[in-house]
C-alpha cells in the first residue's frame, strides 16, 4: 500500500509524543525537579520529556568535567593561604594557547627563586579548557574547575583572573573531585612511607658502619 | 600493511621502469620515491593504469626553507588495499612549479589549490587555479615559513614572556586591529573598490543554448549564511530556471590556518587543537594524529593493551555519535524539519555523557596521548557503555529505521539524486560513506588495518546506487556495525595500564616524516607530520575527508533541482572544521 512507511513513521512519532504525557502522569512529582528525575532522564531508560530543565534542573557533572583552573592552597592556622604552586612553570609551558602567565619570586636577599608565584594570571577567554596544565602539574596546584556559569559583562575588565581569583581552598578541591583528591592523598602517604623506610634504612647501615 | 615482499616487488618495478628520473628518498626517517618534476604526469599515468594505485589521496605541499626548496608530496593507494606509494616532487623555492595531476587523478584538484593558497606552488596545467581557502585579493601564502601571522609572537611555542617574568598582556592590545597588511606601492585603501567575486561568476556561467524561451540563466549563492549549509559554506549555482547547471564550491569562511598553528605547537598541544577539527567527532581526530606522532616515535610508545581496547571503542562511539548527526541533519535538509533530528540527537546526548564522564568534556576530549589514553574509565562507565550498546542503541536504532528507511517521501526524495559512479567516486578520491554507498567496499578498517581492529568481526557496508538513499542506509548500517565491534571490545577489555611509560610533556620525536591515517566517520582522516628533530613539528597537514568529498559535489549536483543540491551537500556530511581547518 502507498503510504504505509509514512503510517509507520507517523506511528513513531505519535508514541513520542503520547509517551511524553504518559511517563509523567506514571510519575506524578517526581520527575521534574529531584534527582532521580534527572537521574532517570540522563539514564537508559529515558523516555518521554528528554530535557534537563536548565536553570531550574542542572545536570549533575560528573567527576572529570573540566572548565576552567583554579589553585589550589592550603589554609594554615592563623587563616592564611598557602599556595601549593612552586611556580615551576609546567603549566605555563604545556598550556596550548599559551594563557597561563607566571612570575617567579626572587628572594630579595639571595637572588635565588623561591617556590612561590609572585604573579599567576590566567586569560580565561583564551583558555580552551583542554585540562593539560592540571594533567602536568607535578605540585596538585592547578586543578579544573566545574563552575561553567562564568558570563559578565564586560570581558576585557573581569576576565584576567589573577592570584587572588584562582585560588580555592584543598577542600573544594575534595568537594568536587572526591576520587582524585583520595587517589593523591594515598600517593602521597605511599610517597612517604618509602621515603621514611629509605631513611631507615640508610640510617640502620650507617649505625652498622659505625659498630664496626 | 604491504609486506616487504610486496614492497620490494613494487620498488623494483618502478626503479626498473623509470630509472633515470625516479629514486628512492635516502632521507633519515622518510620514505617512498623522488620523481623529476617534468615526468610526473607519465609516473601517475603509469602508477593508476599499470601498477594499479588508482586512488590519490593525499597531496600536499612542504615548505623547506633552509635547503631553499618546496616539496610535493602525494599518497597513493590501491582500492583493493594495502599500503601506501608515496612519492615527491622537489622544486627550487624561488619559483615553483609543479606539473597538475588533475588530468590523472580528478580528486588532485582541491588540493592543488591549497597547495598554491597556502604556499604558493604553481600548478601547471590545473584548470582552475585559484585560492580556495584564503579570499581572492589575499596577498602572500600563509603556511610558508617566512610568513608571519597577524598576532605573531614567536616561531616555537612555549613562548619565553610567559614564565618566568610572567607580565600578562592582551594581544590585540599589542595589535588592535589584528593587521599584517602591507598594503603595495601607490595603493590607497579608502578609494579602492572591490572587484567582486567575478573570477568565480566568470567561470560558472555557461554559455547558453539557443532556444524558443527566451530565458536567463542565473547566479545565485547558495550560503555562506544559510542553515542548512552545515556550517559557512558557500555554494555559488548557475541556474537554469530550478536546475542546476554548474556548482562550485566556495569554502574557507572557518579558515583558522590549524596547520600554522600545529607549526608553533609542541607535539602535545597539537591534540587539543585536532578536537576542534571534526568538531562533532573529536577522539577520531585525536585519534588519527596520535597514530602519526606514534609512528615516528617508535617502539617505545606502542600502547598496551587496554589502552587499544579503550581506544577503539572510543573511536566507534564517535563514529555512532557521528552518524546520529549526520542522518539527524539530512532529514532536517529534508524538510522534516527537527524531530527525526532530536530523536537521534537524543541517543547522541547519552554517548556525550559518557565522554564527558571519561574525558571531562563532552566535545572536545583530548582523550588521546602518544602511548595510550590519558585517563582510565571511571568507576561506572563500563557499564554504561554495556547498557547503551546491548540494550538501548540497537533498540533505538531500529526505531530510526522504522521510521525513517520505508517512508515514501524520503524514498522519493532520495533515490537516484546524485549518483556518483564507482569509477568516479575513486577518480574524486572520494572516501567513507560516499565512497561505500557508490559500490566500492573500502574501508581504512579492512584495507589498511591499524590499531587492533583486526581481531574485531565486523562488516564493511557497502551499497550499489550511489544515490543520497544509499548513503543514509550506509550510516544507518555501519552504525550497527560499531555497535558490534563495542560489544566485542567491552568483553574482551583488558585489565592494565592504559599508557606506555610516564606521561611526558616534552616528548622527544625522531626526524622523519609519517602518514597515519584512521577511517573516521566521514573518511579517511590522515595527518602528514615531517618532523625535524626539534619539539615542535616541520609540517603538520590533515587530510581532511569533509574538503575533498567535495570536490565530487559539482559533478553531482548538474542536472538536479535546487532542493536536491541541499540533500547532496547533506548526504556527503561535511563539517566546516574540517573542510577548511
Amino acid at each position: 500500500m502507498y503510504g504505509k512507511g509514512i503510517l509507520k513513521g507517523i506511528g513513531v512519532t505519535l508514541k513520542h509524543f503520547v509517551d511524553t504525557y504518559i511517563v509523567d502522569i506514571k510519575y506524578p512529582g517526581k520527575r521534574y525537579g529531584t534527582e532521580e528525575g534527572i537521574e532517570n532522564r540522563m539514564s537508559k531508560d529515558a523516555a518521554g520529556i528528554f530535557t534537563i530543565q536548565y536553570p531550574e534542573e542542572k545536570v549533575p557533572l560528573p567527576e572529570e568535567f573540566r572548565f576552567v583552573p583554579f589553585l589550589v592552597y592550603e589554609e594554615n592556622d592563623d587563616g592564611s593561604k598557602k599556595y601549593r604552586c612552586t611556580s615551576c612553570g609546567i603549566c605555563a609551558k604545556v598550556c596550548p594557547p599559551q594563557c597561563i602567565w607566571i612570575e617567579r619570586t626572587t628572594d630579595p636577599k639571595t637572588g635565588r627563586p623561591r617556590p612561590e608565584p609572585a604573579a599567576f594570571y590566567i586569560d580565561v577567554d583564551i583558555c580552551m579548557n583542554c585540562g593539560l596544565c592540571a594533567e602536568f602539574c607535578p605540585f596538585d596546584a592547578i586543578k579544573m574547575d566545574h563552575d561553567y556559569e562564568l558570563a559578565v559583562y564586560n570581558r576585557l575588565e573581569n576576565n584576567i583572573y589573577d592570584k587572588e581569583k584562582l585560588g580555592k581552598p584543598v577542600s573544594y578541591y575534595q568537594a568536587i573531585r572526591p576520587s582524585n583528591y583520595e587517589a593523591e592523598v594515598r600517593a602521597k602517604e605511599e610517597a612517604e612511607r618509602k621515603k621514611r623506610e629509605r631513611m631507615a634504612a640508610r640510617k640502620a647501615k650507617a649505625a652498622a658502619a659505625k659498630k664496626q | 600493511m604491504m609486506t616487504d615482499q610486496a614492497t620490494l616487488e613494487t620498488t623494483d618495478k618502478i626503479i626498473a621502469r623509470f630509472p633515470e628520473w625516479v629514486r628512492p628518498d635516502e632521507r633519515d626517517g622518510y620514505e617512498g620515491y623522488l620523481v623529476a618534476a617534468d615526468h610526473l604526469v607519465e609516473f601517475a599515468v603509469a602508477l593508476r593504469d599499470e601498477l594499479g594505485y588508482d586512488f590519490l589521496s593525499s597531496v600536499t605541499g612542504v615548505d623547506y626553507l633552509p635547503e631553499g626548496m618546496m616539496e610535493v608530496v602525494y599518497h597513493a593507494y590501491s582500492s583493493l588495499g594495502g599500503g601506501a606509494l608515496v612519492f615527491k616532487v622537489q622544486v627550487p623555492r624561488e619559483n615553483p612549479v609543479v606539473p597538475s595531476l588533475v588530468g590523472v587523478y580528478p580528486g588532485a584538484d582541491f588540493q592543488e589549490r591549497e597547495a598554491w593558497d597556502l604556499l604558493g606552488i604553481r600548478f601547471e596545467g590545473h584548470p582552475n587555479l585559484k585560492r580556495i581557502l584564503m579570499w581572492q585579493g589575499f596577498a602572500g601564502h600563509p603556511l610558508r615559513k617566512d610568513w608571519k601571522e597577524a598576532y605573531y609572537e614567536a616561531d616555537a611555542k612555549p613562548f619565553k614572556s610567559r614564565w618566568p617574568e610572567g607580565k600578562v598582556r592582551r594581544a590585540e592590545d599589542l595589535n588592535p586591529f589584528g593587521k599584517n597588511v602591507e598594503y603595495p606601492e601607490g595603493f590607497d585603501p579608502s578609494t579602492w573598490v572591490f572587484e567582486g567575486d567575478d573570477a568565480i561568476y566568470a567561470g560558472i556561467r555557461e554559455i547558453e543554448k539557443p532556444d524558443d524561451i527566451e530565458t536567463e540563466q542565473i547566479v545565485v549563492n547558495l550560503g555562506p549564511q544559510h542553515p542548512s549549509t552545515h556550517g559557512v559554506f558557500r555554494m555559488v549555482v548557475t541556474l537554469d530556471g530550478e536546475t542546476v547547471v554548474k556548482l562550485e564550491p566556495v569554502m574557507g569562511y572557518l579558515h583558522r590556518n590549524h596547520e600554522k598553528i600545529g607549526e608553533r605547537n609542541t607535539y602535545l598541544m597539537n591534540i587539543p587543537f585536532t578536537d576542534r577539527l571534526d568538531y562533532l567527532s573529536s577522539m577520531s581526530n585525536n585519534f588519527g594524529y596520535v597514530m602519526a606522532v606514534e609512528k615516528l616515535l617508535g617502539a617505545k610508545a606502542k600502547p598496551p593493551e587496554r589502552a587499544e581496547y579503550i581506544r577503539v571503542i572510543m573511536a566507534e562511539f564517535t563514529r555512532i555519535s557521528n552518524h546520529l548527526f549526520a542522518i539527524g541533519t539530512l532529514l532536517n535538509d529534508l524538510g522534516a524539519y527537527f524531530t527525526p533530528m532530536l530523536y537521534a540527537l537524543e541517543e547522541r546526548e547519552l554517548i556525550l555523557d559518557i565522554f564527558e564522564a571519561t574525558s571531562g568534556s563532552r566535545m572536545m576530549c583530548n582523550y588521546y596521548r602518544f602511548g595510550g589514553v590519558a585517563r582510565d574509565l571511571p568507576p561506572g562507565v563500563y557499564e554504561k557503555m554495556r547498557e547503551l550498546v546491548e540494550d538501548r542503541l540497537p533498540r533505538k536504532i531500529d526505531e530510526l529505521d522504522r521510521y525513517l528507511t520505508e517512508n515514501e517521501i524520503v524514498r522519493s526524495r532520495c533515490e537516484g539524486v546524485g549518483v556518483l559512479t564507482p569509477e568516479e567516486a575513486i577518480a574524486y578520491s572520494a572516501v567513507g560513506p560516499v565512497l561505500r554507498a557508490s559500490g566500492v567496499p573500502y574501508d581504512v578498517r579492512r584495507a589498511d588495518p591499524y590499531s587492533i581492529y583486526d581481531r574485531f568481526e565486523f562488516d564493511v557496508v557497502a551499497k550499489y546506487h550511489g544515490d543520497v538513499y544509499d548513503r543514509y542506509l550506509v550510516r544507518l548500517e555501519e552504525i550497527r556495525q560499531s555497535i558490534r565491534i563495542i560489544k566485542q571490545a567491552l568483553r574482551d577489555l583488558p585489565e592494565g595500564p592504559v599508557m606506555a611509560g610516564k606521561p611526558q610533556y616534552q616528548v622527544r620525536v625522531p626526524k622523519g616524516e609519517a602518514y597515519g591515517r584512521v577511517e573516521g566517520p566521514k573518511g579517511e582522516l590522515g595527518f602528514y607530520i615531517v618532523s625535524n628533530g626539534t619539539p615542535n613539528p616541520w609540517r603538520y597537514h590533515v587530510r581532511a575527508p569533509s574538503f575533498i568529498n567535495l570536490t565530487a559535489l559539482g559533478k553531482m549536483c548538474e542536472g538536479n533541482k535546487v532542493a536536491d543540491a541541499i540533500i547532496i551537500l547533506g548526504s556527503i556530511d561535511i563539517v566546516l572544521g574540517e573542510t577548511d581547518r
